[in-house]
């Protein structure tokens, strides 16, 4: 066997490992360029894995690999459907992008002794992250998530404000009861069906659906996701978490972490327990709906009040959760398909403006709105690329957030809930009032008293930048190849056909 | 007799809640990743419990027939157990950089230090806490 069918035989473990791996590489490498150039061409390669993978099933195909040999369900199976491939894509994507963008700005905020183990753990959640959108194992996913979730303890621990401790601090003990509620509901699941496998559970659960283990095992699963994916009220680690880490962790956090979580939750609801159960037994969605319109609602007003735009971007993160579980709970194709594509479209546009924060920063040491005034006109591009991806966070025509919004829309007219309507479209004009507060403070401003001139951030932070700001706009003209691929994704979830 | 006889089950959620209360309720950052542990432990013991074959022996196989425990379980928390020591090591590496940053480890001690209490002008704070943040930033190195 030659040594090229033997990667494309072994890709789906690959992801996974390959990060995995060359994670403890960085601390070998030591300080210095070797390690952030070591972990750019892993989060490459990756990237390169992802899209291959995603080739392979984009007709539908459901790719399954047995790990080391072991045939499920005794052994951990890696799945990759359409739906994972594209949450790997967008991962891998934003790792490799958030990466190349790392040298800088880590140079400028994480002392150069501390900078080999800051890439070990940006890697090792990157793996984690990975793993759990491909395997096809409960428990495993448990492993994959406490994996990237004590790394991101620790990166954010790494932030230079002592507030980025106590966020860490707090992360922590909400990420660990969240995911040893989780851990919880799976056990009770093993008790009734005594398998972990979810393609073996899926089989299983329906004849037992009537047991009170299994309506309680689904109860602790979703408390746990929720509290992962920062769900309404849950959200309270969030904030601060993002606020105070590292720029780079802030960007690569916001845009792949509560995705993961939100698609685990989503596996959990119709792989593994099946639409009929969590929607048709337990009525999931009448928690998820008012929580989602309550996250909407809340986190968006609390956002226009806040000094700090890194804050004022993690409240709009809570929010735009919100826009996903609102999808989530509308229990039919075109909401789940929204809440897809803005799973995908979120992470494009919150990558571009947390990146751009970060160029900011990397210049002016702040991100405080009184610091950041008239900052457009000594910082053209970095603010202009905010902008696109203000205008994407809004939902304008032409950006990708008008795409998952339209969705959105659409899917709340199929069910007739027109308050819902009203809601997002309300809460699309409260995001035109965050983001113009920056755009006003930037462009229209003059710089503060006392500021030292600054010149535009290094061409390594832009092109990172604009490569997202320009995905938000590309993918929001050219629209059918993704709403194609969430589309279909959604479709085989539902089992209702291509 | 059978709720007496589930006792094992009726332990583990005595731990699980008195766990959770400890995290929600104490206010020293020590005693919460205590609480932690004890709510971790108890998941230790659901699975420990479930996987109990009556008049099962240790799942080590020396002759075919015999009756064992399913050993399953075991494997899973052994690394559930890896996951939870990582967690509590890593949670009180923070506690002692917390120390260090802030010189205590009671919550409202911190939250008093970095939120300062009604009194102080909110506009002022607002304005300096950049300097302050960087500042802190710097004394920590």
């Amino acid at each position: 066997m030659s040594l090229g069918t033997a990667i494309a035989q072994n890709l789906p473990a690959l992801q996974v490992v390959l990060p995995l791996l060359a994670a403890p590489v960085c601390l070998l490498l030591g300080r210095g360029r070797a390690a952030w150039a070591w972990a750019t061409l892993v989060a490459w390669l990756g990237l390169l894995i992802s899209l291959a993978l995603l080739l392979q099933v984009s007709d539908g195909s459901v790719l399954r690999y047995a790990f080391g040999g072991w045939a499920a369900p005794w052994g951990i199976e890696y799945v990759v459907d359409r739906l994972a491939a594209m949450v790997l894509l967008i991962v891998s994507l934003i790792g490799a992008l958030v990466l190349s963008y790392a040298r800088h700005s880590v140079d400028a905020e994480i002392d150069a002794d501390r900078q080999p183990l800051f890439y070990t753990l940006l890697l090792l959640c990157l793996a984690g992250l990975l793993g759990i959108v491909i395997t096809g194992d409960a428990f495993n996913l448990f492993v994959l998530l406490e994996v990237s979730s004590l790394s991101t303890y620790a990166l954010i621990s790494l932030g230079r404000n002592r507030r980025a401790l106590t966020a860490a601090y707090q992360y922590l003990v909400m990420g660990t009861i969240g995911a040893t509620f989780y851990i919880i509901g799976v056990g009770l699941l093993y008790m009734v069906t005594g398998t972990l496998n979810m393609a073996d559970l899926a089989q299983r659960l329906p004849e037992l659906a009537h047991l009170r283990t299994v309506k309680t095992a689904f109860a602790f699963i979703s408390v746990g996701l929720a509290l992962k994916l920062a769900m309404f009220p849950l959200h309270l680690w969030l904030p601060n978490a993002y606020t105070y880490a590292p720029s780079v962790v802030s960007a690569f956090l916001a845009a792949t972490a509560t995705k993961v979580a939100l698609y685990a939750m989503i596996r959990m609801f119709y792989t593994v327990f099946g639409a009929p159960f969590s929607f048709g037994t337990m009525h999931v969605e009448w928690l998820i709906l008012p929580l989602a319109a309550a996250a909407i609602f809340i986190a968006s007003v609390v956002a226009v009040f806040q000094h700090d735009i890194k804050r004022m971007l993690a409240y709009s993160s809570v929010a735009q959760i919100g826009y996903m579980l609102l999808g989530l709970g509308m229990v039919n194709l075109t909401g789940l398909t929204a809440s897809l594509l803005h799973l995908f479209n979120h992470a494009l546009m919150k990558g571009a403006l947390f990146l751009a924060l970060g160029a900011v920063v990397y210049r002016i040491g702040s991100t405080n709105i009184e610091r950041m005034g008239g900052i457009a006109r000594e910082m053209p591009w970095t603010m202009a690329a905010f902008v696109v991806g203000g205008l994407s966070l809004i939902g304008v025509p032409l950006t990708v957030g008008f795409v998952s919004k339209w969705y959105l829309l659409l899917g709340a007219m199929e069910n007739g809930w027109w308050p819902l309507v009203i809601l997002i479209l309300a809460t699309s004009l409260i995001a035109v009032v965050y983001v113009w507060r920056v755009v006003e403070a930037a462009y229209f401003r003059a710089r503060p008293a006392g500021s030292a001139p600054v010149s535009e951030a290094p061409l390594t932070l832009l092109v990172p930048i604009w490569l997202l700001a320009l995905a938000n706009v590309y993918l929001g003209i050219h629209t059918r190849p993704l709403i194609g691929l969430a589309g279909s994704a959604a479709a085989d979830l539902l089992g209702v056909g291509p | 007799m059978e709720l007496l006889g589930q006792y094992n089950y009726w332990v583990v959620f005595f731990l699980m809640m008195t766990g959770f209360y400890v995290v929600i309720a104490r206010g020293n950052l020590v005693a919460k990743i205590v609480g932690l542990n004890i709510f971790q432990t108890s998941v230790f013991l659901l699975y420990i419990s479930m996987g109990k074959v009556s008049g099962g022996t240790a799942p080590i196989v020396a002759d075919p027939g015999s009756l064992y425990s399913n050993p399953l379980p075991h494997v899973l928390i052994l690394t559930a157990i890896v996951v939870g020591v990582a967690t509590t090591a890593l949670g009180l590496a923070l506690v002692v950089r917390i120390k260090e940053a802030y010189g205590t480890v009671e919550e409202d001690e911190i939250y008093a230090q970095d939120d300062p209490p009604h009194g102080s002008a909110p506009a002022l704070a607002q304005g300096s806490e950049t300097a302050t943040a960087d500042s802190a930033g710097e004394a920590r190195r």
